[in-house]
């Protein structure tokens, strides 16, 4: 779970998640009930392509005027606001689904192109691809016989 | 302060259907909306195409199942972050008599299943005119 080298970006926000996590394994789900006015984020899968690092989300309902992806040097910022369901003389029976804003700064292993960063939004999914600045590309490295 | 929290996908429990192929199976969170002559049912299932949605009326259950396919191979993906895995979606609802079951619709779009389940019409509420003497 603490395995901080299969995970190189767990930060400070993500401990929390990990503590939360810890508390799920042993059973105690009401330690973690959200507080009042909590706002969630949604989750966010990464993984490196060598020449890039690709960052999914999924974020259903969005629509892509709702959305804001910012990358700088090593950052990425992924804001994102859930309207909520327009209609008068209307009651929520049951209401599960996320609302309002959400930001979510992720630290980055490498420093990304910021030039050159793609995002498309798709049923509800947002991918992102980051090439990785050239510094932190990787090099194949000649070996030289002897 | 404000606590901010990660959404979680939930997998199925015991009202999963039964498995033929492989995969996990998550739970849509849901929102149901009453308005004066419909419910409207919403579920967020993320990567479901409109094509890819089952949806079922029968013996008072309203079924609703999405289907995903994988967008990488987990085995050949090198990830750095994993906070949440990829698989169909399924929830199953007890409808009252109260909707009419012939008149419900539904459409797919971003991600989000909306499904309108029109109130049977007696049980509108009617304004009934008070003539004058």
């Amino acid at each position: 779970m603490f395995n901080a080298y299969r995970f190189p970006l767990v930060q400070l926000d993500n401990l929390r998640q990990e503590v939360e996590r810890l508390f799920d394994d042993f059973g105690w789900r009401g330690l973690r009930a959200p507080l009042r006015g909590a706002r969630p984020y949604p989750p966010l899968n990464i993984w490196d392509e060598r020449d890039a690092l690709r960052v999914e989300a999924e974020v259903p309902g969005l629509r892509q005027e709702d959305l804001e992806v910012f990358a700088l040097g090593d950052k990425l910022t992924v804001k994102g606001h859930w309207r909520p369901q327009e209609g008068e003389k209307q009651v929520y029976q049951r209401q599960e689904r996320p609302t309002g804003e959400f930001s979510r700064v992720i630290t980055l292993p490498v420093d990304v192109d910021a030039e050159k960063v793609e995002a498309q939004l798709k049923d509800g999914v947002l991918t992102v691809r980051l090439p990785k600045a050239e510094s932190a590309k990787p090099r194949k490295i000649a070996v030289r016989a002897v | 302060m404000t606590q901010e929290k990660a959404l979680e996908k939930r997998p199925t429990g015991s009202i999963a259907p039964e498995q033929t192929y492989g995969g996990r199976v998550f739970v849509p969170p849901v929102d149901i909306v009453e308005r004066e002559d419909e419910l409207l049912l919403l579920a967020d299932m993320p990567g479901v195409r409109p094509d890819d949605v089952d949806i079922d009326y029968g013996n008072g259950m309203l079924t609703i199942h999405g289907k995903v396919s994988p967008r990488q191979d987990p085995a050949q993906t090198n990830y750095l972050l994993e906070e949440y895995a990829v698989g169909d979606f399924h929830r199953r609802f007890e409808i009252g008599e109260s909707v009419d079951a012939g008149g419900i619709a539904a459409e797919l779009r971003d991600g989000v299943l909306a499904v309108r389940l029109p109130k049977v019409q007696e049980i509108l509420p009617r304004k009934i005119a008070v003539k004058g003497g």
